[in-house]
């Protein structure tokens, strides 16, 4: 009897330790990818040399010349296009499945909407290779891989996060005040932007992040349409080159230097995706405060 | 007035984002199901038939291995989160910040990681092996927080009628707790699919491209190590070439019936739940 | 439909006598006016022909036991119940002779019927912005008149001094009883002519209600009042007029006093000596 229960207990404690140890491997995870990133991208940016490296504004990697600052503000120019694009369209879209369509109308649009988070950031280039490229080219100067298309592209990709997330926010707020609002004599769009959105504002900043989070680290659909070239854009009609795109151009043929400054470009990218995150707990704390 | 204009924004903003999903999938639809043949779905791929049907069994089979790693990691650390964990301790804060600093690194950084770690420093080269390793570590957050919300749904009583009847606590949570929630567990299983099916960025790096299935009959185990490219790799290079447009097509068709099929399988579990749970 | 059983008859036709008696007693206008009103939620029938005066300046008790269609009816006078998928009316409910479907736009007959919820709803943002939401909402733009509508409401709600120095802050920080005259003043910001409360007390602590009470005794003089309440004791306290209702239908309405000490019909003697509780 005695010994049963000993077999019992350390089994269970054996179960624990196994528990415990998987969920350990996010930690370590996270942890290998860390290490493995700085360790290979560190040497190259003290090789290139931190200031040549963040803020040169040529790459050559023929030329020893490995500057990413035109990276760094693609990166930062077609995340800030794609939230212009994107973020009106999908908080309006969040407004009106949670405020204004009928139940028929948002059960026929939350299947799509799904569909649309689901579908390939490569089936989205295709798509802005083949429809938006086409019609940026026909509007305006150059050959229509730019700004302006990755923009409206990337725009067009945030839609489901920005309105899955808005939408729980404004399903969130409680329907006193809606309804208070109401029997003050205001009219259903007043009731819902003057009471309802600001009281949502939190998660709504929220799925702004998340957006551009996503944005930021969205590549195989940029790199089909904007251009590419490493230099900073004079206008939306020129090509960009985001640091995810520099990546993944380069990563296959390069090697030494040029490689470790790729793999830098990744911690550099790390370093900025680190930082939405933390602006995201914020913005979350703050909304859990109120 | 304002509220006939903000009444008119609102109509707008949601039909732009009804135009959007219509535009892809139309387009994706009508150029792509007249691309269909049948000698797309040939076994062997060359440079005439251009068969995707190798990519599409190593979309499969990548998918399967990654989840075949994820989702047992996944599951038993979401039952430690649940079941064991003290929600102050350092460590679960720990396991909760990395998760969701997993979640929000980009696929590129992925692939880079997979690259240095996978493929270079464990010498396992462009192969199946090392591709699914860098989607198991990508898809592992969305195991484990499915399986960790479909845990906390399960009522405390179920844990307690096993408890009660003298099981110990691993009993419990593999005879009362996990069972029901097993189906929320596969609709993340499904979602994490969809994922690893879409997936071109930390792919190109570690499973590389090369058309062809691993060949498991000849050389067994060791087909592990033989390159491979997905479905989403096979349509990024057949757009880059710019040779093949419309097998391209053909391609995103069967791309998005896979993420159809994978999405409306999660929501038909998903109802299930609800109208059990109510 | 259904033919009313003689009896109900009978009784509905003295229990509109006698409104109206009160009415002439009283020489009050009535400044709103149900007549024969019946209410559905999908197939179930909440309010059964139901014919209600409400006198100007009177403040006029609804009770019942939970369920009963006291707070439908309240909810019907502003329309609140247009927000209930499946609600349907039939029937006629005026406010000064004007039917409020149809004949008074909506916006309009809530800036008139204002109302008070049982949870204090105030919304998320300063005390000053919460009652100056009813006055912007109807075009009041400059600071001084705001301002000044502001100061007013509050002090007619009895929370001036209370909230006074903190106008900027949040409404979320006050206490539950000052929530709730916070939404008092909020609803007298818009200058209403009828006030609905809905158990506006029954979350609140005793020091709170009694507060209240006081206040609508106060509000009375200014404008129309009609109450719910599960309390009796605050009907009796509170209210010149009470209206007595039952699964759905209105038993007997009168002068407070006379309903609670004889009530014409068994039912409602049985309620008011506390046999439903």
């Amino acid at each position: 009897m005695k010994q049963e229960s000993n077999g019992q207990a350390l089994k269970e404690g054996a179960a624990k330790w196994l528990f415990g140890a998987a969920a350990a491997l996010s930690i370590v995870a996270v942890a290998l990818i860390c290490v493995f990133l700085f360790a290979n991208g560190i040497p190259a940016m003290a090789q290139i040399g931190l200031p040549d490296f963040l803020f040169g504004t040529t790459w050559k990697p023929g030329s020893g010349m490995y500057g990413i600052f035109p990276m760094i503000v693609g990166s930062i120019y077609v995340t800030a296009g794609a939230m212009v694009v994107g973020v009106p369209a999908g908080v309006l879209t969040a407004i009106f499945l949670s405020r204004f369509a009928n139940r028929k109308v948002a059960a026929a649009l939350k299947p799509g909407i799904e569909l649309l988070a689901g579908i390939p950031s490569v089936v989205y280039g295709f798509f802005g290779l083949m429809v938006v490229v086409p019609f940026v080219r026909a509007i305006g100067p150059g050959n229509g891989l730019s700004l302006l298309s990755a923009s409206l592209l990337l725009g067009a990709m945030i839609l489901p996060t920005v309105i899955t997330v808005s939408k729980n926010a404004l399903d969130a707020v409680p329907k006193s005040y809606y309804e208070g609002a109401l029997a003050l004599g205001a009219t259903h769009e007043r009731s819902v932007f003057r009471i309802v959105v600001p009281a949502a504002f939190s998660g709504i900043m929220a799925s702004v992040v998340l957006g551009i989070g996503r944005a930021i680290g969205e590549t195989m659909a940029v790199v089909m349409v904007a251009g590419n070239q490493a230099v900073i854009p004079g206008s939306i009609f020129d090509g960009v080159r985001t640091m995810t795109a520099n990546i993944v151009l380069e990563m296959g043929y390069a090697a030494d230097l040029h490689r470790g400054a790729l793999i830098a470009t990744g911690v550099v990218l790390f370093v900025f995706v680190m930082l939405i995150s933390l602006l995201f707990s914020a913005v979350k704390k703050r909304g859990e405060l109120k | 007035m304002t509220a006939r204009l903000l009444r008119v924004a609102v109509y707008v903003g949601a039909a732009v984002s009804t135009a959007v999903l219509l535009l892809i999938v139309g387009f994706v639809v009508v150029n792509g199901v007249p691309s269909l043949r049948p000698s797309l779905f040939e076994w062997e791929y060359d440079s005439t038939n251009v068969s995707l049907m190798p990519a599409l069994v190593d979309t499969v089979l990548m998918a399967a291995l990654a989840l075949l790693i994820s989702v047992p990691v996944g599951i038993a650390s979401a039952i430690y989160l649940v079941e064991y964990a003290k929600s102050s301790s350092r460590f679960i804060r720990a396991v909760r910040l990395t998760t969701e600093t997993l979640q929000g690194i980009p696929s590129i950084v992925y692939g880079l990681f997979g690259l240095l770690f996978f493929s270079t420093l464990l010498g396992w080269g462009l192969s199946l092996l090392s591709g699914a390793c860098t989607l198991a570590i990508m898809v592992l957050p969305i195991v484990m927080r499915t399986t960790e919300e479909a845990l906390r749904a399960v009522p405390a009583s179920y844990k307690e009628g096993g408890l009660a009847l003298g099981a110990g606590t691993v009993r419990t949570i593999f005879r009362c707790v996990l069972p029901s929630a097993l189906p929320g567990i596969f609709g993340g299983v499904l979602l994490a699919f969809g994922r690893c099916v879409g997936e071109v960025a930390a792919l190109l790096f570690t499973a590389g491209t090369v058309a062809q299935i691993p060949d498991f009959a000849g050389q067994g185990a060791f087909a592990l190590f033989d390159s491979c490219r997905t479905l989403a790799v096979h349509m990024y290079v057949l757009a880059s070439e710019g040779l093949h447009i419309s097998e391209a097509y053909a391609t995103a068709v069967v791309l998005l019936v896979l993420v159809v099929v994978l999405n409306g399988g999660a929501n038909l579990v998903e109802r299930k739940l609800d109208s059990r749970n109510a | 439909m259904k033919c009313l059983e003689a009896e109900q008859v009978e009784q509905l036709e003295q229990a509109t006598a006698r409104a109206g008696e009160t009415t002439t007693e009283h020489t009050r206008a009535a400044k709103m006016e149900v007549c024969g009103l019946d209410l559905h939620y999908g197939e179930f029938h909440a309010l059964k022909n139901v014919s209600l005066r409400f006198p100007e300046n009177e403040v006029t008790a609804l009770i019942g036991p939970s369920g009963c269609g006291k707070s439908t009816l309240l909810k019907t006078l502003n329309r609140m119940n247009d927000l209930v998928e499946g609600c349907r009316i039939e029937g006629s409910i005026n406010l000064d002779g004007c039917d409020v479907y149809g004949q008074i736009p909506v916006t309009d007959l809530r800036r008139r019927v204002g109302m008070v919820f049982q949870q204090p709803n105030p919304f998320p943002m300063s005390v000053y912005d919460n009652v100056a939401f009813g006055p912007r909402t109807h075009g009041v733009k400059k600071r001084d008149e705001l301002d000044a509508v502001v100061e007013q409401s509050l002090r007619d709600a009895a929370i001036w001094d209370e909230v006074k120095d903190r106008l900027g802050k949040s409404a979320m920080g006050l206490s539950g009883g000052q929530q709730q005259r916070l939404c008092i003043a909020r609803a007298l910001a818009v200058r209403p002519e009828v006030l609905l409360l809905d158990e506006s007390t029954s979350a609140l602590d005793p020091i709170s209600t009694a507060k209240i009470e006081e206040l609508v005794g106060e509000l009375k003089d200014r404008y129309t009042v009609i109450m719910v309440t599960h309390n009796m004791l605050q009907a009796l306290r509170v209210s010149t007029k009470t209206a007595f209702f039952l699964l759905g239908e209105m038993i007997e309405a009168g002068d407070t006093n006379t309903l609670f000490t004889s009530p014409h019909d068994k039912r409602t003697e049985d309620y008011v000596s506390g046999r439903f509780g």
